[in-house]
C-alpha cells in the first residue's frame, strides 16, 4: 500500500517538533532552518499550518531537472534528490508550484522531503497528530468520517 | 556537550560585539540559563550598583537543552539587577528567541555599559553587530517587530525587544519576544531600555548538535514526552484550558486575592475563567479563545490565542486589535481581573494585549491598578491625581485606560508605572502595597495557601509564584498532597521546590512541565545531553547552590532578613470567606525553621559553612 503524509493543520500548535525531527534525520542536528517540512504561523488568524512536499505523481521538479538528479523511489513514491548528481542549479525550485523544493547553501544542493525512506520522522515526532503517515488513497478519511457523521439523524 | 561553548559579549558603551569562550568550570556548577547567568552577573557587577546605571549588566541566557527536541526546550532567561526590587532579577520566557540564539551558536549574550544613542543587536550566526535604532525608538513592541521583519525581508527573523513603557521608565517593563511571549517580571525590560538597547534580532541556521549521547537523549526525551502526554494537567488541562484552568479551582479554595487582596474569593471569577473563554459571544458567535499555541518544542501547548469581541468598546474602529493575539494566562486574568474587581473578559483581554504591545508585566500592572483603586476609594488620590479617571474597583474603563497610559507613559500612567510600592508610598499609605521586596504578588493568597506565604517572603526576586510553586502540592497534590491551611512541613516543602525550580530554570526547560515531571524525569534528559553526570541529586544540589548564590547577591546588595516578610494585611487581616475563613498567613511559624534548614543564621544570612559546602 502506498502511503502519504496527511497534514491536518487544525491540530497543529506550532511547536516545531517536526522541523527538529526532520533536520535531525537529514542533517544530524536540530536545525529548523534546514527542515524539509515547515510550520507556518498565520498569527492574526490564530492558525498554524505544517507544509511539505506532497510527492506529486507528475512531479514538476523531476521534469525540470536538467541532470536527472530527481528520481522516484518505487517503494514509497517519494521524489528523491540524488545529491551526487544534483548540480545546485535550482531550476526545480522554480518549477515546483508549491515551494517545497529548496536550496541548501551549506551543501550547494537542493533539499526536499523524501519521506525518510518510508518512516517519516516528522510524523513520529508530532505530538498532536497533525502529521500522520497513512494510506495515500485515504488522506481524506478522517474528514470524510466527520461529515459522514452528520448524515446520521440525531436521536 | 549541548552547550555551544560560546558567549557573545556586547559592550554598548564602546559599540563592540566580542565572542568569548563559555566558562566550563562554572557550567559544571551552574549548568546554564538562570544559574549560569546569575554566576556571571554576580561575578561581574557590584551588587550595590544602581540597576539603571551603565554599571549594571543584562544577560540573555539559554540552557543546554534550549534548541533541542526535549519537550519545552526553547526557554531562555534575562538576568540582571532589578530596578523594581534592588534584588536579583531573572525572568524566563518561551516563544522562539532562546532557541534562535542557541542555533546562531551562542549560549549567552552579555550586555554591558550604555549606548550613547538607541541601537539594536542584529545576530546572524557568528556575525553580530549593533545597528542604529533611532527609527525604532518610540515604537511599540508590535511596530518594532513589524519594522524589523520588513527591513530584513526575513519572516524567519526572531525578535526580542522593549516597548514604549520601558523607554518611559516603567519599573515593571519586560522584554517581549515573538510579539507576546515575555521575560516579564522585575523590570528586566526597564534595564534593557536604560542601556538604549531597543531590540535583539536573531537568525540562527547552525542548529544544535553535540548531544553527549544521542541514543540516550532520544530515550530520555521520548519517555518524558509520554509522561507529559499521559498526565491530566499537562496532557489535558493545560492544552484545553491553559493556565486559566486554575481560576475556578483557586477561587473555590479561597485563595483568590481580590480587590487588592482585601478578599480571598472573587464573585466574578467564572466570568473571566478558562471556561468563559470558550463561550461563544453574542456579537459574532465566536469564543474568546481561538486556539492553543506552543512555544518552541513544547508538547503541552498551554498558550492562549484570543480575540476581543469586535463590538467591545475598547476596539471599535481599531482594526489593529481585532486580530488574534496573545490571550489571557491565569496570572494576567487574575491581576487584571479579580485583583481590580473587573469581570469584563474583553476588557481584560484588551488590557493584556496592551501589556504585550508595549511590553509591561500584567501582574505588576494589575496589582498596581488595584492599589490605586484602593487609594482612590479611601480618598488618598482623587480625580485630580488621576487626570479625571474614576479609579473605582470593578471599573473596566479605569483598567483599560490605565493600561493605555502606562503603555505610553502619559499622565497618571507615570504614577502607575512606579509599581504598587512606590505609588502607595508616594500617596502616604505604604501598608496598602501588596508587595514583597517591592514586587507585586501573583495570584495565590497566602492566607488560603500557607506555603505560598513563605514562598513569597523568601523569594529572591520578590513576590513570585515561579520560585517555589507549592500550589502544586498544597492544592493539586503534585507530587504529594499537603494541607494548604497548615504550616507543618512547609519550610521543607518550600526549600525543596525552590531548589528544584532553580535547577529546571537552568536547563532550558519550562517549569510548567513540573506538573508532571520531577527531577527524576528531567535529570536523564540533561545527563544525556551534557557531560558531568547529572543525577537528580546533583540537579537538586545545584538548585540549592543557585538559591544561595542569589541570596548572597541580595545580601551584598543590601537586603536583609527584614525584607523576608509579607504585607500586614496578609499577616493580620483574616480571610473573610471560603475554606480559609479566619486564617492569616502564619509566616512566623515557618521562617525561623526555614532559615535553619537552609543553613543560614537566624538573621537569614548564608553561613560560610553552607556556602563552602555548596561551592558558592
Amino acid at each position: 500500500m502506498l502511503k502519504a503524509l496527511q497534514l491536518e493543520p487544525e491540530k497543529c500548535t506550532g511547536c516545531l517538533q517536526c522541523e527538529m525531527a526532520c533536520s535531525y534525520e537529514n542533517e544530524g542536528v536540530f536545525n529548523p532552518s534546514k527542515s524539509r517540512i515547515k510550520v507556518f504561523n498565520f498569527h492574526d488568524e490564530g492558525r498554524f499550518a505544517p507544509y511539505t512536499c506532497s510527492q506529486c505523481s507528475e512531479a514538476w521538479c523531476l521534469h525540470a531537472c536538467p541532470v536527472e538528479a530527481i528520481v522516484i523511489n518505487a517503494q514509497t513514491g517519494a521524489k528523491e534528490v540524488i545529491e551526487d548528481v544534483c548540480v545546485g542549479c535550482k531550476v526545480c525550485t522554480i518549477a515546483c508550484p508549491f515551494g517545497t523544493v529548496n536550496y541548501n547553501a551549506d551543501s550547494g544542493k537542493v533539499i526536499k522531503c523524501d519521506l525518510c525512506g518510508g518512516d517519516p520522522a516528522c510524523a513520529t515526532a508530532c505530538p498532536t497528530g497533525a502529521i500522520t503517515y497513512v494510506d495515500a488513497e485515504h488522506t481524506g478519511l478522517a474528514r470524510m468520517k466527520a461529515h459522514a457523521g452528520q448524515t446520521i439523524p440525531k436521536t | 556537550m549541548a552547550w555551544t561553548g560560546k558567549i557573545l559579549r556586547v559592550d554598548l558603551t564602546a559599540g563592540t560585539c566580542t565572542p568569548e569562550p563559555l566558562n566550563m568550570e562554572w557550567a559544571a556548577l551552574y549548568l546554564g540559563q538562570r544559574g549560569l547567568a546569575t554566576k556571571y552577573l554576580a561575578s561581574e557587577i557590584d551588587p550595590k550598583v544602581d540597576a539603571l546605571s551603565p554599571g549594571n549588566k543584562l544577560i540573555m541566557a539559554t540552557g543546554p537543552l534550549t534548541g533541542t527536541m526535549a519537550s519545552t526546550g526553547g526557554r531562555y532567561s534575562v538576568v540582571t539587577k532589578s530596578p523594581l526590587t534592588g534584588a536579583i532579577a531573572c525572568s524566563n520566557s518561551g516563544g522562539f528567541i532562546g532557541n534562535e540564539i542557541k542555533m546562531a551558536g551562542w549560549d549567552m549574550i552579555i550586555f554591558e555599559g550604555r549606548s550613547a544613542k538607541p541601537v539594536y543587536l542584529h545576530v546572524e550566526n557568528e556575525k553580530a553587530e549593533l545597528l542604529d535604532a533611532s527609527h525604532l525608538w518610540g515604537k511599540s513592541v508590535w511596530d518594532t517587530d513589524h519594522l524589523l521583519h520588513n527591513e530584513f525581508q526575513d519572516p524567519l527573523l526572531r525578535i526580542a525587544c522593549v516597548g514604549r513603557s520601558a523607554e518611559q521608565g516603567c519599573l515593571y517593563a519586560g522584554v517581549i519576544n515573538d510579539l507576546h511571549r515575555a521575560a516579564g517580571r522585575s523590570g528586566v525590560g526597564t534595564v534593557m531600555a536604560s542601556k538604549n538597547l531597543k531590540a535583539v534580532a536573531v537568525r540562527g541556521t547552525k542548529g544544535v548538535g553535540n548531544i553527549r549521547d544521542m541514543k540516550a537523549f532520544f530515550k530520555a526525551t521520548n519517555d518524558a514526552k509520554a509522561v507529559l502526554a499521559g498526565n491530566p494537567v499537562t496532557g489535558e488541562g493545560l492544552p484545553k484550558l491553559g493556565t486559566q484552568v486554575l481560576m475556578n479551582v483557586i477561587n473555590e479554595v479561597g485563595a483568590m486575592p481580590t480587590r487588592n487582596m482585601r478578599e480571598v474569593q472573587f464573585e466574578g471569577a467564572n466570568r473571566i475563567s478558562a471556561e468563559a473563554m470558550l463561550v461563544p459571544r453574542e456579537s459574532d458567535g465566536k469564543p474568546n479563545l481561538v486556539t492553543n499555541a506552543a512555544c518552541f518544542g513544547c508538547t503541552i501547548a498551554c498558550g492562549r490565542i484570543s480575540t476581543i469581541d469586535p463590538k467591545h468598546y475598547t476596539i471599535v474602529n481599531r482594526p489593529q486589535y481585532m486580530g488574534a493575539n496573545g490571550g489571557l494566562e491565569y496570572e494576567a486574568a487574575w491581576a487584571l481581573g479579580s485583583d481590580t474587581g473587573v469581570d469584563d473578559l474583553d476588557a481584560l483581554t484588551y488590557a493584556n494585549f496592551i501589556c504585550n504591545e508595549d511590553g509591561f508585566d500584567p501582574i505588576s500592572f494589575g496589582a498596581t491598578v488595584a492599589a490605586a483603586m484602593e487609594l482612590y476609594e479611601i480618598g488618598a488620590i482623587t480625580k485630580e491625581t488621576t487626570g479625571g479617571l474614576e479609579m473605582k474597583f470593578g471599573s473596566a474603563e479605569a483598567l483599560t485606560r490605565a493600561a493605555e497610559l502606562v503603555a505610553t507613559g502619559e499622565g497618571f500612567g507615570r504614577d502607575l508605572a512606579l509599581g504598587s510600592k512606590r505609588l502607595c508610598e508616594k500617596y502616604g499609605h505604604p501598608d496598602l502595597s501588596m508587595t514583597v521586596k517591592g514586587q507585586e504578588f501573583p495570584a495565590y493568597d497566602p492566607r488560603g495557601i500557607q506555603g505560598m506565604g513563605l514562598t513569597y517572603a523568601t523569594s529572591n526576586r520578590g513576590a513570585c509564584h515561579l520560585r517555589s510553586y507549592t500550589v502544586s502540592s498544597e492544592i493539586l497534590g503534585v507530587p504529594v498532597k499537603t494541607d494548604p491551611l497548615t504550616t507543618d512541613g512547609k519550610p521543607e516543602l518550600v526549600k525543596a521546590f525552590q531548589d528544584a525550580t532553580a535547577a529546571v530554570d537552568s536547563s532550558g526547560l519550562c517549569v510548567f512541565t513540573t506538573f508532571a515531571w520531577t527531577l527524576e524525569d528531567i535529570a536523564p534528559q540533561v545527563d544525556a545531553a551534557c557531560e558531568g553526570g547529572w543525577s537528580p541529586e546533583k540537579m537538586l544540589e545545584m538548585g540549592e547552590r543557585i538559591w544561595n548564590l542569589e541570596r548572597k547577591f541580595n545580601m551584598d546588595a543590601g537586603l536583609t532578613a527584614a525584607d523576608d516578610t509579607l504585607p500586614k494585611r496578609l499577616l493580620k487581616d483574616a480571610a473573610k470567606t471560603g475554606p480559609a475563613k479566619g486564617k492569616v498567613n502564619e509566616l512566623h511559624k515557618m521562617l525561623p525553621h526555614y532559615y535553619e534548614i537552609r543553613g543560614w543564621t537566624p538573621d537569614g544570612v548564608p553561613t560560610d559553612e553552607t556556602l563552602n559546602r555548596l561551592s558558592v
